[in-house]
C-alpha cells in the first residue's frame, strides 16, 4: 500500500529540485475547456492525454489546466493553448491523438497544428 | 454523460467556481442493499432557495436574461431515471450539498466509471483547494484528504506530477480493495 513516508521522499525529492530550478515567468499554458458541454464530449480524455505527453517529453514549463465555458459547444472538445509572447491558439473538436501531436508540433516546436484551429473548422 | 464520475467532475466544478476551499466528494454504494449515493459537499458562496429551484430545474425558470447551465440538471436526470432521488441542501455564505442517490440495478443506471481519474483531475487542476474523497463499499471504505497529504508536504504543492502519481495508485489500490480484488 501506498504510505505517507513514500509520499515524504516525494517530497524531500521535489524540494531539492524546486531550490535547483527557479520559477519560469515564461511557462505556457494549456487550457482545456471542462463545462458540461466540454466534459459531454470527451475532454476529459484530452486532458490526460496533454499531461502524459508533456510529462513523457520532459516538458518543465508547461501546466495544463482546466477552464470554464469557452461559448462554442459545436467545437467540444475545446484547447486553448498560451505560450508567452505568441498568439493563443484554440484548437477545437480535440481527441487524445490529436493532442499528442499538438505537444510536439506547437509546445515543442512551435508549430501551430492549423488543421486543428479553430480557423480552419469555420471555413 | 457516459460516466457518473464525469458529472462529478462537472458539478465538484460548480463548488471550485464558488471559491470553496474544501470539497468533499462521497460515493457509498451498496450491492446488497442496491443503492449507490454520490455526495458533493463544499464551503463555497452558496446560494439561496430561489436560486436553487431555478438550478434544479431551470426550464421552469421565467428569466431568459441568464444561459442556464445544464450541469445540475443532468446529475439529477442520471439519478432520477434510476428511480432514485436528487437534492441540493445550500445555504448563502455557508455552502452547499448535493446529493444523488442511485438504484443500482436499474436499467437505466449509468456506471460510476472512473472515479479516481476524476479526484486527480479534480486535484491537478485546482491544487490550492482541499479535497476530501471517500469511497465505501459492501467490503470496507477507504479515504483521501488533501489535507493531510498537505501536511507531508510542505511546500511541495499537490500538482507536482510525483505526487499526483502517489495519489492516482494510492486510489487504485484502495479501491482494488474495497471492491474485493486483491
Ligand atoms: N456548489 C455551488 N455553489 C454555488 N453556486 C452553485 C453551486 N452549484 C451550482 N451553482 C449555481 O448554479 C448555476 C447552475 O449550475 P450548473 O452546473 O447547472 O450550470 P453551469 O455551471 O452554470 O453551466 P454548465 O452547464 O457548464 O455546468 C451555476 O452557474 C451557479 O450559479
Ligand atoms: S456551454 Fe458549451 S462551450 Fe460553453
Ligand atoms: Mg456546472
Amino acid at each position: 500500500m501506498k504510505s505517507l513516508a513514500e509520499l515524504k521522499a516525494i517530497r524531500d525529492r521535489a524540494q531539492a529540485e524546486m531550490n535547483m530550478r527557479k520559477e519560469n515567468p515564461n511557462a505556457a499554458r494549456v487550457l482545456v475547456g471542462m463545462a458540461t458541454c466540454g466534459i459531454a464530449a470527451g475532454a476529459r480524455p484530452v486532458l490526460n492525454a496533454f499531461v502524459e505527453e508533456i510529462a513523457k517529453r520532459g516538458l518543465k514549463d508547461v501546466t495544463v489546466t482546466q477552464t470554464g465555458c469557452i461559448g462554442i459547444c459545436q467545437y467540444e472538445p475545446v484547447v486553448e493553448v498560451e505560450i508567452p509572447g505568441e498568439e493563443k491558439v484554440t484548437y477545437v473538436k480535440m481527441t487524445p491523438e490529436k493532442a499528442v501531436k499538438v505537444v510536439n508540433d506547437h509546445l515543442v516546436n512551435h508549430n501551430v497544428v492549423s488543421e486543428y484551429t479553430i480557423g480552419t473548422a469555420t471555413k | 454523460m457516459r460516466e457518473l464520475s464525469l458529472n462529478v467532475m462537472d458539478v465538484a466544478q460548480n463548488s471550485v467556481r464558488a471559491e470553496a476551499d474544501l470539497v468533499t466528494v462521497k460515493v457509498e454504494e451498496s450491492d446488497k442493499d442496491d443503492f449507490l449515493t454520490i455526495t458533493i459537499a463544499d464551503n463555497g458562496c452558496g446560494m439561496t432557495q430561489e436560486q436553487v429551484q431555478q438550478v434544479i430545474d431551470p426550464f421552469f425558470t421565467t428569466r431568459t436574461t441568464r444561459k442556464v447551465g445544464l450541469g445540475v440538471p443532468l446529475f439529477k436526470l442520471s439519478a432520477e431515471q434510476t428511480g432514485g432521488s436528487f437534492d441540493i441542501q445550500s445555504e448563502k455564505g455557508v455552502g452547499t450539498t448535493t446529493t444523488a442517490t442511485y438504484v443500482k440495478s436499474h436499467v437505466d443506471m449509468t456506471p460510476l466509471g472512473d472515479i479516481n481519474d476524476t479526484m486527480k483531475i479534480l486535484i491537478q487542476c485546482n491544487p490550492e483547494i482541499d479535497f476530501i474523497f471517500i469511497h465505501s463499499t459492501d467490503n470496507g471504505s477507504f479515504t483521501l484528504d488533501t489535507r493531510e497529504l498537505r501536511e507531508v508536504l510542505g511546500d511541495v504543492s499537490l500538482d507536482t506530477p510525483d505526487v499526483l502519481e502517489w495519489i492516482a495508485d494510492y486510489l487504485e489500490e484502495n479501491t482494488k480493495s474495497i471492491y474485493g480484488g486483491a
